[in-house]
């Protein structure tokens, strides 16, 4: 049974923080495409499109019929425990630090057996659900965890290393004046977040809302406007080495493309309220939280950038807002990189239209404030790296991957 | 060497005899711009990047980029700012003449009836009483609004309701009045427009804007420490900067005043 997580004392302000290792990084290019199955939380591998057969580790001929199309897919996730083995004094200075470490033996329903990273409640000759997860040096990994719920199964230590649970961890909303930052909060509360600090820019101006999220509990309001910069410098002053996750909700949606929309305003506004404010906040509090990766049950664990899946190919209805959409796609991979030397992840959660005023014209499906936000909390459970909410962006994902260049067509008529 | 009057202003400046006021809001990000529906162009707020700070950008100085709207902070109106004003000479900020950049004020104290009503409103009868205690308002002088306003923290200092703002501020009939029987050079105030906060209602809508700009008069708003003047004899020092073509500009804006 797994012992439920305390909530961590307030730290001794005049203890050393201990800084962040990481497991072993080296993957092959091939191996890569778990990376992309872990990073989106399916489970893939290598399959013989010859023969059919699953094959593991990857390779570059099948096993079973030596044909060369291997191609990955989604692979059944069961399997079972053939053997464990504890870790008691590892040489790797990362597991060293986290021992005891279980590891086993996993012989799949796919038909391969697999090293995998043990559930607590997962023992030899048990049945288990098999994952690819992002490790804390941001490479696919194995884990297998119980087929059925157990009792505080998500506190498992070695769960919680490949994850990014809100739970007793302090959150910071940079933007609460929409109906996703207010969902976000709420979101965030229910999965036990300690704290939520909401950022709340020019509090001269009421907003919807506003009374409600003042009067929620464990709720803390903050100045926060992300467009400028000395206002989220200030703020990261307060409270930077404070954040475990930060959700950037800056929001600036307007419809437009290129040439019926006049003067550049709206479109430098469009890049202060996402692009700039992205950078602000990065530059802000990005480094203290790459220092705080292993601080404890409450270390900083994780950023969240909430994306339009048109980053990924231009939609020209909302031409210039998927530019900078794009824009802050690409921000975010130099920032994965450069969070990732302290375990930090950076989870990008892509939606579709959403339900909300700047997008009233648009036809339905549009996604649901709620739903992006219980999306984005599972996201953080399940320890995904690309979290696509909603069937628009899953099916704009599966096109891109199909053919960019059909998206980019149909996008555009 | 003669003297001449500006050497008598200079040793009255020394020494004390004449008092200079600041009217102007310090521009900050914080600071509270006009807000219009979000579908329409918007006033970009003061922002200040800093280029360097005795650091690696630039070891040994400290200097900021910024950006913000002509109608960001202490600002001033040129007529080319409406449409009414559109076709004038000489109608924006580079091309203005620059003695009108300095002009005498007559100050209008409306600072209790806006403490009782955020929707106050300043009618013909209103400024006759001041003139019947003041004298009439000259022809070329600003008028300036006092309603201590800008003593107000930014949310009550914008005090933006469900149905819009509501500060203090003209109706249609003074500011014709005003312009076309005062001939005034401008119209000054302390909330973030010239207007009333509902102007939109008024007929002709925005009718400090409409009237002043219309007949080539300026603006200014946003002013604070109005009660530190006179009713009578303050001179303001009003100068836009030199923006080609431009509608307005933030300024510093000071007030001479015999002691």
């Amino acid at each position: 049974m797994t012992e439920p997580l305390v909530r961590p004392r307030r730290k001794n302000p005049l203890a050393r923080t201990r800084l962040p290792t990481l497991p072993p990084q080296w993957r092959s290019r091939t191996s890569h495409e778990l990376t992309r199955a872990a990073a989106e939380g399916r489970f893939a591998l290598q399959c013989c499109a010859a023969c059919g057969h699953f094959t593991y580790p990857a390779r570059d001929a099948c096993p079973v019929c030596l044909s060369d199309e291997l191609v990955f897919k989604d692979a059944p996730h069961g399997g079972t425990v053939l053997s464990e083995t504890t870790l008691h004094i590892p040489a790797d200075v990362y597991f060293r630090e986290r021992a005891p470490w279980r590891i086993g033996l996993v012989k799949l329903d796919a038909g391969p057996t697999m090293v995998a990273h043990l559930h607590g409640d997962s023992k030899e000759g048990d049945t288990v659900r098999m994952s690819l997860q992002i490790d804390k040096a941001g490479q696919p990994v194995a884990f297998a965890q119980p087929q059925t719920e157990t009792p505080h199964m998500s506190d498992d230590k070695q769960w919680r290393e490949m994850t990014a649970d809100p739970k007793f961890r302090r959150v910071l909303v940079t933007n609460g004046r929409t109906v996703i930052g207010q969902e976000v909060v709420r979101a965030m509360k229910e999965a036990g977040a300690s704290i939520i600090f909401v950022g709340i820019a020019d509090a001269w101006k009421p907003f919807p809302g506003e009374a409600a999220l003042r009067a929620m509990e464990g709720v803390t309001i903050v100045p926060l406007n992300t467009a400028d910069e000395k206002s989220t410098f200030d703020l990261a002053a307060d409270i930077g080495a404070k954040i475990d996750i930060l959700v950037n909700t800056s929001e600036h949606i307007r419809g437009g493309g290129l040439l019926d929309r006049h003067g550049t305003s709206t479109s430098v506004d469009e890049i202060e309220q996402s692009y700039m404010a992205f950078l602000h906040l990065a530059q802000a509090f990005g480094p203290v939280m790459r220092m705080r990766g292993a601080d404890g049950v409450n270390s900083a664990v994780a950023w969240v950038n909430i994306l339009s899946v048109y980053a990924f190919a231009n939609w020209p209805q909302f031409g210039q807002y998927s530019a900078v959409q794009a824009a802050c796609l690409s921000l975010s991979q130099c920032l994965r990189a450069e969070l990732r030397p302290g375990g930090v992840r950076v989870m990008n959660v892509f939606t579709g239209p959403l339900d909300t005023e700047w997008f009233q014209t648009v036809p339905p499906p549009k996604l649901a404030p709620r739903v992006l936000a219980t999306g984005l909390v599972r996201g953080l459970k399940n320890g995904l790296e690309d979290a696509f909410i909603g069937d628009v962006a899953e099916e704009v994902r599966q096109r891109f991957a199909a053919n960019p260049k059909a998206l980019e067509r149909e996008l555009g008529q | 060497m003669d003297k001449s009057p500006l050497q008598d202003f200079a040793a009255a400046i020394a020494s004390g005899k004449v008092r200079i006021v600041d009217l102007t809001f310090t521009l900050s990000p914080d600071f509270p711009v006009i807000v219009l529906p979000p579908e329409v162009g918007q006033a970009m707020p003061m922002r200040i990047q800093r280029i360097s700070r005795y650091d690696d950008a630039g070891p040994g100085w400290y200097w900021n980029n910024i950006t913000l709207c002509e109608h960001t902070g202490t600002h001033f109106d040129a007529p080319i700012h409406w449409h009414t004003g559109k076709d004038l000479p000489n109608n924006a900020v580079d091309t203005l003449p620059p003695q009108d950049m300095i002009a005498p004020a007559c100050v209008i104290d409306c600072s209790a009836e806006a403490a009782k009503d955020a929707d106050f409103l300043l009618t013909v009868p209103m400024v006759e009483a001041w003139e019947a205690k003041h004298g009439r308002i000259p022809e070329r002088h600003w008028v300036l609004l006092r309603t201590d306003w800008s003593k107000k923290n930014f949310r009550d200092y914008a005090n933006l309701k469900e149905d819009g703002a509501h500060t203090p501020g003209p109706n249609a009939e003074v500011m014709r009045w005003l312009v076309h029987e005062r001939g005034i050079i401008g119209f000054g105030t302390e909330t973030i427009g010239t207007d009333w906060g509902q102007a939109f209602h008024l007929d002709p809508p925005l009718p400090a804007h409409h009237y002043l700009h219309g007949a080539g008069r300026y603006g200014l708003q946003c002013l604070c420490n109005l009660d530190q003047l006179p009713p009578t004899g303050a001179m303001i020092v009003s100068a836009p900067l030199k923006i080609e073509n431009g509608s307005g500009s933030p300024l510093r804006v000071l007030a001479l005043v015999s002691n």
